[in-house]
């Protein structure tokens, strides 16, 4: 992107916000949600791999995919939006591409993502 | 009354409100906006005020414009444009004063934004008119992106005024009508409008109350 005005900046770091955890592509992720039901709010939990992420300060997205009943469903979620109330990290997958497109052509067991290993050193 | 102001686009981005929608809004900022003249029914037959906006140097502006400036003691501008009245407005505004943007609108209200779109240059009717052009098959042969016809036969003998065709594109006057105010930020005098106004960055715009909507205040 292009040079922004200061105050065009200033905006769009109201947004911003500190309280993520450092999540990866390929990671599992519980993205509570506000859902707003008549006059009252209720927390919905999503619970998904993060298949892809997007990079834009305000604009950052982050898309979350779970297979619910058979179906593979995915939401975007906008990583300052309000809506969301906490994302908590799940297991952490072990991948090697950035974005994991190829997961919806697969399905059960081919569709899994290995676990991390972190070697200590 | 449709008071309005002169701002400079600063640019877009996005905001949520209250229900975690995002709204796409145009950033502009509209100080200082100086009041240069006040005219009155007694003297000028009508209500109305006339804005200044952006400094200019003195020696920049013709002797008439700056001549305008100096007799009422003010700084010199480069933009101005006079907003009447109704007879029955009440008016109170002093030569001099600074309109602020809080003042005047209030988090959603419409608005209509004038500006100068961006050039595009000589562009053909495809792109300037929305014309549908012609299909790339079925035989058809380097007639792709034309008008067709421009005309009938004898009578007329003439293409009619007016006709659609290529030509310079952009770069003219633009109103963007009935825009949500979105946020207004008084402390750096500047306002939040829903949506996009004409004009690149840092162009001069004019925001002001929607012709076609009732405002109560």
């Amino acid at each position: 992107m292009s040079y922004a005005h200061p105050i065009v900046e200033k905006i769009e770091k109201e947004y911003l916000r500190t309280d993520y955890p450092a999540f990866r592509v390929g990671d599992t992720v519980r993205v509570h949600v506000k859902v707003k039901e008549g006059n009252r709010d209720r927390v919905q939990v999503f619970e998904g791999v993060c298949i892809r992420k997007r990079n834009g300060g305000n604009r950052s997205t982050f898309t979350v995919r779970k297979v619910s009943y058979g179906v593979g469903v995915e939401r975007i979620f906008p990583v300052v939006s309000p809506v969301i109330e906490k994302v908590e990290l799940g297991m952490r997958g072990r991948v090697r591409r950035a974005k994991l497109y190829y997961l919806r052509s697969l399905r059960g067991r081919a569709a899994r993502i290995r676990e991390k290993t972190f070697i200590k050193s | 009354m449709r008071m309005g102001i002169y701002g400079k686009k600063l640019g877009m981005t996005q905001i949520f409100n209250e229900e975690g929608l995002r709204i796409p809004v145009t950033v502009i900022k509209t100080d200082p906006n100086v009041i240069i003249e006040v005219k009155t029914m007694e003297k000028h037959g009508y209500n109305g005020i006339r804005l200044g906006f952006e400094a200019q140097k003195s020696e920049r502006l013709n002797a008439p414009d700056r001549g305008q400036f100096v007799k009422r003691d003010l700084a010199t501008y480069r933009n101005v444009r006079e907003i009447r009245f109704d007879a029955e407005d009440q008016m109170n505004f002093n030569v001099g004063q600074e309109v602020k943007v809080e003042e005047i609108f209030r988090v959603g209200d419409p608005v209509d934004v004038t500006g100068k779109s961006k050039g595009k240059g000589t562009q053909g009717v495809m792109k300037r008119y929305n014309f549908a052009g012609f299909e790339s098959t079925h035989g058809a042969h380097e007639y792709f992106r034309h008008g067709g016809s421009i005309g009938c036969r004898l009578t007329p003998g003439r293409v009619v005024k007016g006709k659609k065709m290529n030509g310079r594109m952009g770069n003219r006057r633009v109103t963007i009508q009935n825009l949500k105010v979105a946020r207004i930020m008084a402390e750096d005098n500047v306002i939040l409008v829903a949506g996009a106004v004409p004009g690149s960055t840092n162009g001069t715009v004019f925001v002001r109350f929607a012709a076609k909507k009732v405002v109560y205040l």
